[in-house]
């Protein structure tokens, strides 16, 4: 077994008296799709509010393995993204809607053109360095443009974009950010079949070309069958069930409390 | 005649009763001060005026509304000939009353038009591109005329010294443009850095005797500490608690320059402030012992407009230079960052931003330019109190970067142009400016909130723009 | 001992007024999530009603100061809260679902507009009345050669505002009215599916809010026996810096940061320097904010993301 990439261990997240999400721990490793499914209010979106540094975890302890060990829980929120570099989405897309598609993607490479702009002085001066790193960082974002098939919108503002089309940006942004680790929260939500299945694509070359490892929160079963390396199932905040997708999929426990009786979804 | 015309005869009598309820006291009854108490008159004429306009007024917007043009026309005409006429309304006022409703009922009945027209021409290639270079060309034109304005015979005192007005108040909307248009902080407090570059010049001046062109950058560097001092602290606060924290920072450091009297000389204010200097010489008839007067140096007769030019030309410069830095760190990826955080902070800390060194960064150079500017405020008025730097001051800079459309220069022009020449051209307004002044903020707000220039031109392309057929 | 007494009875009488005033910012507030800039400006016409009501009270030969209080009192309120319903309907109601900082902008628009044409309708000069209509007292203790009076109108003052508050509590805890109120601060979307009708009930709050400001407006004026165009924009942050302080949204809060806020500057002036008592007012404002921005009775928020 190798090393894994993010080991949660005992994360427990309270809020007043409400325990959202109770003694969790589990690991995802690089190039990897991890998935974690559960049904609604099982705590999914807390556990990655957690990693990702939106809340504060009451117990528990996250570690990310990359140059060195980050101790998730102990960093401030942007921390996380700048220095142990996980992204992520959201599950209502949060574009910055009023600038383009391009912007966007440039945005998410703040902090290497703050460097590269010498905290903006280079780039004041109008210094070659400067604007040799921004038209790397322009090739960059037009390569995922081109993954995401949005080159011919990328002056647009990204709130005029159609709704699949968000989604793949906001994909895109958080993988201009070079991170290790990329977390989705439901990424296949409001999208048809054939996005569906370009987004799947998507996400298996973000696995097998970028090397990435992703945490996946996903209602969709097809994309979370289909493409997911591993699965935790997530029930009341408690995790019944981890393992391979197939071997999740017969799991009794997950029947029971995840479909109730009736596993038709399942077969989808 | 129209069946929804009982409806509106009866909403527009509410309309009026609404009106007489606000204005019965306030309005119908003003009080006098006689010696030893006060006494009141009544003003039921005048508030009965104003109301049944109001009632005319509101029945021919709902007619203009439904459809019906014609009688909403013809109404607005009506109400407008008798506002305009020789009929003996009790004050002035009721006449421009009177006037403005009519109008405003014109506009409403003849706005459909006018918004279908400026659509079509939108969405036409030709009229996009011409707006594009329009605005372009525009920008060029009002430099042009910036930059030649003293050398034209209109260049008397009068009109140089609202030039000077106009363009302190563009430099400061710039200014505040990246705080709150940028970055989207909504600073209450900007005066507070204009006072601190006001006052660190007046002192630095009149106690240590250093020239202006000295003590300019120290103001801004002066402005920009108390900036990040200041915002330090509440920069993570949410949007409208910042507003009040700032007005509240405003407010503390007028109330200091009030009553740190061993400093600031308090409510009597600092005066004799030394003017700006050109190589040295001053612009005055006769200058100090060991200095030349300006006239003298170039061998030319005294003439009190040139201090006035020259104060001008400086604060072109000033301004221009607070234009070029906002169009250049646009592009930078701090700008980006700031208008980021504007769209929406919560993505902006998942991508590994840092929101409260990126705010703090806004806030700051916005600070900085308020302190150039008060310095040159300083310069120019020679004499300086606490009660230039009240909160009013700081709500009419954001209203004009408001009115301009947020984020947009040349709507800061516009806007600065607007609401600082325009009282002063009409000089009849000037009681009721900041009526208009508050009222024009919320009609702004409810019918176009994107301000006069709604227009944002992103910060780089992946695709330049093609000249679309020089038609 | 008496000049602490002393203080401490004026602290809460002025901090009774910050209370009433600073009700109407956390209504607003609870429900539509919004700061109404223009509150302390609806307090000051408030003021400005209550006095040309007593000066018609005299004129019309009304004698009696329990009668002409009670006139003024719903008087002022009835006007006033006309005054909170045209403002919301007009500058606030259309900018529902607008961008962030759009009704606080309108808002910063009203109160000039208030201030202003208050300002050309009665002139800028400070205003004398309604200072004597109240007047005498008694000396509740002396020590040290100093005697500590409470005056009638502190107690009216407090009386009024302590009946006031029951009268609201019940009013939110009990009626119809109050549960559609707390039922649109928790989800407006759910409640008009419910059948409650949202705009009717954030209208209500404004006129509540108001016709509080007014009973405070005129408490202000017997008082200090004189207003102008401008006393709005001080006793509105201040009342503002009540609400944070309490906690913005919760109405005992509202009266505690009165109260808190009255204690603040009455001492700050009485032991320090009259000068800088509104810079404490503020100083409180700002460090209140930074280090427990959900005030002393608030829930705290939680971001969602």
């Amino acid at each position: 077994m190798s090393v894994p990439l993010i080991a949660v261990e005992h994360l427990t997240m309270r809020f007043g008296g409400l325990v959202a999400v109770d003694d969790v721990s589990f690991t995802a490793r690089p190039r990897e799709i991890t998935a974690i499914i559960g049904p609604n209010g099982a705590g999914k979106t807390t556990v990655f509010n957690c990693i990702t540094g939106f809340y504060k975890p009451t117990v528990g302890r996250l570690t990310l393995r990359g140059d060195k060990e980050y101790l998730l829980e102990r960093m401030l929120g942007h921390e996380i993204g700048q220095r142990a570099r996980v992204a992520r989405t959201f599950q209502n897309i949060r574009l910055f809607p009023g600038m383009t598609a391009l912007e966007n993607l440039m945005v998410a490479q703040h902090n290497k053109l703050m460097r590269a702009s010498g905290m903006s002085v280079f780039g004041l001066l109008g210094l070659k360095r400067f604007r040799i790193a921004e038209a790397d960082a322009v090739e960059i974002a037009r390569r995922w443009l081109e993954r995401i098939d949005l080159v011919a919108d990328a002056d647009r503002p990204a709130g005029e974009l159609p709704y699949g089309a968000q989604r793949r940006l906001e994909i895109a942004r958080a993988m201009c950010t070079e991170p290790r680790l990329l977390c989705l929260d439901e990424p296949a939500a409001g999208l048809n079949p054939r996005e569906s299945a370009e987004l799947n694509n998507l996400l298996v070359s973000i696995r097998d070309e970028d090397g990435v490892g992703v945490l996946l929160i996903e209602h969709d079963m097809s994309v979370v069958m289909k493409i997911s390396d591993h699965v935790v199932v997530l029930d009341y905040g408690r995790k019944i069930a981890e393992g391979a997708p197939a071997a999740v999929r017969d799991d009794p426990a997950v029947i029971q409390a995840y479909l109730g009786t009736d596993d038709e979804a399942l077969d989808a | 005649m129209h069946a929804r015309l009982p409806r509106m005869l009866k909403d527009s009598a509410i309309t009026a009763l609404v009106a007489a309820a606000l204005g019965i006291f306030i309005v119908g009854f003003r009080t006098y001060d006689v010696g030893k108490g006060l006494t009141f008159d009544y003003q039921f004429v005048d508030l009965g005026i104003a109301v049944v306009t109001i009632f005319f007024g509101r029945l021919g917007l709902l007619l203009a509304a439904s459809g019906l043009r014609w009688p909403a026309f013809l109404l607005g005409t009506v109400l407008g000939a008798i506002g305009a006429s020789p009929l003996k309304l009790p004050s002035t006022f009721l006449h421009w009353f009177v006037v403005f409703a009519g109008v405003f009922i014109i506009l409403r009945t003849i706005w459909p038009f006018i918004d279908e027209a400026a659509a079509k021409s939108q969405r036409s290639a030709a009229g996009a591109s011409l707006k594009q270079a329009g605005a372009k060309w525009f920008g060029a034109a009002l430099l042009l005329i910036a930059v030649v304005l003293p050398l034209t015979p209109f260049a008397d005192q009068q009109t140089m010294d609202l030039a000077v007005l106009i363009l302190t108040y563009v430099m400061l909307g710039w200014g505040l443009n990246i705080v709150v248009g940028l970055a989207g902080l909504l600073d209450l407090g900007y005066v507070a850095f204009y006072a601190v570059g006001a006052y660190s010049y007046a002192l630095l001046s009149t106690q240590y005797g250093l020239g202006f062109w000295t003590v300019l950058p120290l103001a801004g560097m002066m402005a920009a500490t108390f900036g990040l001092v200041l915002g330090f602290p509440v920069l993570r606060l949410r949007g409208d608690y910042l507003a009040i924290v700032t007005m509240g920072f405003g407010e503390i450091i007028r109330l200091v320059l009030l009553n740190w009297v061993d400093l600031t000389n308090g409510p009597a204010g600092i005066g004799s402030i030394p003017g700006p200097t050109l190589f040295g010489a001053v612009f005055a008839e006769n200058a100090p012992a060991g200095r030349q007067t300006f006239a003298e140096m170039m061998g030319v007769p005294f003439n009190s407009n040139q201090r006035l030019i020259f104060l001008y030309y400086i604060i072109l410069v000033l301004a221009l230079v607070t234009n070029f830095f906002t169009q250049r760190v646009r592009r930078l990826p701090v700008g980006r960052a700031w208008e980021a955080l504007r769209e929406d902070e919560t993505a902006c800390k998942a991508l590994g931003i840092n929101p409260t060194n990126t705010k703090l960064t806004a806030f700051a150079v916005g600070a900085m330019f308020a302190g150039f500017a008060g310095s040159f405020f300083a310069a120019k008025q020679r004499f300086i109190s606490p009660e230039s730097f009240t909160f009013i001051e700081s709500a009419i800079i954001l209203a004009i970067v408001v009115l301009g459309g947020m984020g947009s220069q040349i709507g800061v022009v516009l806007a600065a142009v607007l609401l600082i020449g325009m009282p002063e051209w009409f000089r009849d307004l000037g009681a009721y400016r900041m009526v208009v002044f508050g009222l024009a903020m919320v009609l702004i707000m409810v019918f176009r909130p994107r301000g006069l220039v709604s227009h944002r031109e992103p910060s780089l392309r992946l695709h330049p723009v093609h000249r679309r057929g020089s038609a | 001992m008496a000049y602490f007494s002393q203080q401490l009875i004026n602290a809460i009488t002025l901090g009774a007024i910050y209370g009433l005033i600073a009700i109407g910012y956390t209504m607003v507030y609870g429900i539509i999530g919004m700061i109404n800039f223009a509150h302390g400006d609806i307090f000051m016409i408030g003021a400005f009603i209550s006095l040309i009501g007593f000066l018609i009270c005299a004129a019309l030969g009304i004698n009696s100061a329990p009668l002409a209080i009670v006139l003024v009192l719903l008087m002022a309120m009835a006007f006033t809260a006309v005054y909170g319903w045209a403002i919301e309907r007009t500058a606030y109601r259309p900018l529902r679902g607008s961008f962030r900082l759009a009704p606080l902008i309108s808002a910063i628009g009203v109160s000039i507009l208030l201030e202003n044409y208050v300002q050309l309708a009665q002139g800028a000069r400070p205003k004398p009345g309604g200072g004597s209509i109240v007047t005498g007292g008694f000396t509740l203790f002396s020590s040290d050669g100093f005697d500590v009076r409470v005056t009638w109108l502190q107690i009216v003052i407090v009386v009024v505002t302590v009946v006031l508050m029951a009268g609201f509590t019940w009013l939110i805890a009990s009626t119809s009215l109050g549960r559609r109120q707390r039922a649109c601060e928790q989800d407006m979307k759910m409640a008009s599916l419910l059948g409650v009708n949202v705009d009717r009930t954030i209208s209500l709050t404004f006129v509540m809010g108001a016709a509080l400001a007014a009973v405070a407006g005129m408490l202000f004026l017997m008082y200090y026996g004189v207003v102008d165009f401008f006393i709005g924009f001080l006793a509105g942050i201040k009342a503002f810096t009540a609400a944070v302080l309490g906690g913005i949204g919760s109405l005992p809060g509202a009266m505690l940061g009165g109260l808190a806020i009255g204690l603040i500057e009455v001492f700050w002036a009485g032991y320090f320097s009259s000068e800088y008592k509104d810079v404490a007012v503020f100083a409180i404002l700002v460090l209140v904010l930074i280090f427990r921005p959900s005030g002393l009775l608030g829930k705290p928020e939680i971001e969602k993301v």
